[in-house]
């Protein structure tokens, strides 16, 4: 067998896994791509082990051991996509920009210089807060409760006006479990 | 390696068939990373898995290709179907499975392609290899294996049990450390 055939189908399907990784949106399908550009490797490996005749057998036990590590990918990425579901409801990877440069970062130190620093910064402020996400924002409502349940507290044996035991008693059903935890 | 290759006109019956299955390798892939429901990109992958382990064992590994048969096939594939339904992709026609750069991707892809195919036929067009079976069966990759390779045998044993333990402390939601702040703050 001519070694070029293996190695061109090889080629292709590499190809065709770069292409998929790039363009596809979804997660799992990233992954799959991957899996292209794995066995395009392992066809090779096995092509040019059949040419050599390694007494060894590098080629094709490599291609056993890269197998195996492709299983163990597999698992952890669909461990890791599934956590990502979990909290963030998608795994499209275009709405995942967490990571990313903030668009507003190239351009500031035109406008900073350009105009006065009172400009540029509300933009810089409102960048991060933009890309952060909605789980700082569960994360600061939070510990709002929690510091709204503790003003409530010192609030209680200070003075029994009906100011403060209004947001008290509104406050008492939401925050129930975590009074107990405090009190225990 | 440097003796007479046969001529490119008249192909063998093995690289007929050969070059038939890497065709069908190749044409599912692009199903893989072109079709617009999920389900199905699993199952093209399956062909293309399947067709690619028919070209092992037409390249004598007989042992790789059921290990691709019973892995690949049996286990990787599943296991995205798996993931298909956990993270409750929509099942039938979808349309916003292609990003917006998916053009520069395809001009990416082409550019790797040319450059690939056009170094592997420059670089390996004498090369010929007479295909004689027997080296890639069972016995010959299991001596292999247990002699020669037996230290990075075990070390992949070992990162295979590290990777499981991965995978079970990441997707359970009741482990202290990986539970979300509102949980934290009621135990």
């Amino acid at each position: 067998m001519h070694i070029v055939y293996p190695a061109v189908v090889s080629a292709l399907l590499f190809s065709v896994g770069v292409y998929g990784v790039l363009a596809r949106r979804n997660t799992i399908l990233v992954l799959m791509s991957v899996e292209l550009m794995l066995n395009a490797v392992n066809l090779n490996l096995v092509a040019f082990d059949v040419w050599l005749g390694d007494r060894l057998h590098s080629g094709q036990v490599l291609t056993l051991f890269i197998i195996v590590i492709a299983a163990a990918e597999v698992g952890l990425g669909l461990a890791i996509v599934l956590a990502l579901y979990r909290n963030r409801r998608t795994v499209d990877i275009d709405h995942l920009r967490d990571l990313s440069e903030p668009p507003a970062e190239d351009g500031e130190p035109l406008r900073r210089t350009a105009e006065p620093a009172a400009v540029g910064l509300p933009a810089a402020t409102s960048t991060p807060g933009a890309g952060n996400g909605p789980r700082t924002d569960t994360e600061a409502t939070s510990t709002e409760a929690v510091g709204s349940d503790v003003g409530s507290h010192a609030a209680d044996p200070n003075a029994g006006d009906p100011e403060a035991a209004g947001p008290n008693g509104a406050a008492e059903p939401a925050t129930g479990p975590v009074k107990r935890g405090g009190t225990l | 390696m440097t003796e007479a290759v046969p001529s490119y006109l008249s192909p063998t019956g093995q690289e007929i068939v050969f070059l038939l299955l890497g065709a069908v390798a190749v044409g599912s892939a692009l199903l893989v990373v072109t079709t617009r429901q999920l389900v199905h990109a699993a199952l093209w992958l399956v062909v293309s898995f399947g067709a690619l382990a028919g070209g092992y064992l037409v390249l004598t590994a007989e042992f790789v290709a059921w290990v691709q048969v019973l892995i690949y096939v049996g286990a990787v594939v599943v296991l995205m179907l798996f993931g298909i339904m956990l993270t409750r992709a929509p099942i039938g026609r979808s349309a916003d499975l292609d990003s917006g750069n998916r053009w520069v991707a395809a001009a990416v892809a082409v550019a790797t392609a040319a450059v690939l195919v056009t170094v592997v036929i420059d670089g390996f067009r004498m090369a010929y290899a007479p295909l004689t079976p027997g080296p890639g069966a069972a016995k010959e990759i299991g001596a292999s294996v247990f002699s020669t390779w037996v230290l990075p045998f075990e070390a992949l044993s070992v990162l295979l049990l590290a990777a499981l333990i991965g995978a079970i402390v990441l997707s359970r939601t009741d482990i202290p450390g990986g539970t979300p702040p509102e949980q934290t703050g009621g135990s």
